[in-house]
């Protein structure tokens, strides 16, 4: 875990007042302690995906948003289709079979 | 923390090159091992001013220690990977945000649910149940609130706070769950729960030894000779404690039922003390102790070397 102050010592090209409106933005959700922000490693990394993507397309404040929004959604049903693969994979072979069986082969 | 390359130099992190290259070769001047010599420090510090001139003198370097790429010795820093954050345990806190409606789930699974033979029976969802799944929280609790237990409240949505209860003594990065307070289920199947790992902001005096609770004391010369009483910190708030006549530095001190109190067993707080002679400049202790080592020689070494 990372305080504000020592974010803002890592991340040079990053001032204080555009992390204050990600934080505003709720695009990074840290954690309130103590009369700080508390950054874990999930905050970190998202905070230099969104750099990397400000800087790499020259994107406005909207982009960003619609860009994250959509990411978000990828990663989100990701986690439920990784459920849905864990919960295939628990199952007895002749089950896992026959829905590899099932998977049809062209997309309508 | 290290210092950085521009305070190295007495320089702002947007000063120009040509006022770096001034701070550096000033520093260079008063630091330079040829007009230092004997000087060891002056040497160390000449070499990492260098060595920062060095990185901020190169555009190219400048910029990439900016962007954090590399770190003040010029060496690459590991880049974080979105993905696997994303994907992991608290990848959820961004992923299931305001755009995932509990609805699109829903459909995701009865989907999943009602293909089953036929293939036109739709919608209904026959009965199909699905568990939520559970969340996994961070919570950063003070150490003195770790060690004597507390309430907080979550508030990462702030439409749904969640009260947890910190057990005294709690470790740092256990795991406390809470039931049904996780992802609400499908087709009224049960919520998952929430998982909250705890970490412990370190503090700048006490420490952790399993139950019992370490705290390095300052003593004066005269409490650490004459003894007296000191009033000293505790979890649970201060308390006053006897320091026994002669205690030198390093003494232990043992405060029962001072630690972290669990129902069955009660650690203490083992208080090290630490003698500190004070401000510098006693003229009258230093007069007193240049008559009274006259008279009583002690060396202190004795069978070291």
């Amino acid at each position: 875990m990372i305080v504000f102050d020592d974010l803002l010592n890592r991340f040079r090209d990053l001032e204080r007042r555009e992390l204050t409106r990600w934080v505003e933005n709720r695009w990074v959700l840290p954690e309130r302690h103590a009369e700080t922000w508390v950054f874990h490693e999930v905050d970190v990394a998202r905070i230099e995906l969104i750099l990397t993507i400000r800087r790499d397309f020259a994107i406005d404040d909207e982009a960003t948003e619609l860009v994250l929004g959509l990411l978000d959604q990828v990663y989100g049903l990701r986690r439920q289709m990784r459920r849905l693969c864990d919960a295939v994979a628990r199952q007895p072979q002749d089950v896992q079979d026959a829905i590899r069986a099932a998977l049809p082969k062209t997309h309508r | 923390m290290a210092e950085t390359p521009y305070e190295l130099l007495g320089v702002k992190p947007d000063a120009s090159p040509d006022e770096i290259r001034k701070a550096y070769r000033k520093l260079a001047k008063q630091l330079h091992p040829d007009l230092n010599p004997g000087k060891p420090e002056a040497e160390a510090r000449f070499k990492s001013v260098t060595a920062a001139y060095d990185l901020l003198s190169d555009a190219d370097k400048r910029a990439r220690y900016d962007r954090g790429e590399i770190d003040e010795t010029g060496a690459e820093r590991p880049q974080y990977s979105y993905r696997p954050h994303a994907e992991g345990a608290h990848g959820w806190k961004y992923s299931s945000s305001q755009e995932m409606d509990p609805a699109d789930l829903e459909d995701l699974f009865a989907m999943f649910g009602s293909g089953v033979r036929g293939g036109a029976r739709r919608g209904r969802g026959q009965g199909f149940q699905v568990p939520g799944g559970d969340r996994l929280y961070t919570l950063t609790v003070d150490f003195v609130e770790a060690a004597a237990g507390a309430k907080k409240r979550l508030s990462l949505a702030p439409d749904n706070p969640l009260d947890v209860t910190i057990p005294p003594g709690i470790e740092d990065g256990q795991v406390l769950r809470l039931r049904g307070k996780g992802d609400p289920g499908v087709g009224g199947g049960p919520a998952g729960d929430a998982l909250i790992e705890v970490h412990i902001a370190p503090h700048p005096h006490f420490r952790r030894d399993g139950d019992n609770i370490l705290l390095d004391l300052p003593v004066s010369l005269s409490e650490a000779v004459l003894g007296g009483r000191v009033t000293v910190p505790t979890v649970t708030g201060p308390v006053t404690m006897t320091i026994p006549k002669a205690s030198d530095t390093g003494a232990q001190l043992r405060l029962r039922g001072k630690g972290i109190q669990r129902r069955n067993a009660t650690g203490d707080q083992i208080v090290t003390l630490k003698v500190v002679i004070g401000a510098p400049g006693d003229a009258e202790l230093a007069a007193f102790l240049e008559g009274w080592t006259q008279q009583h020689q002690t060396d202190p070494r004795r069978g070291m070397a």
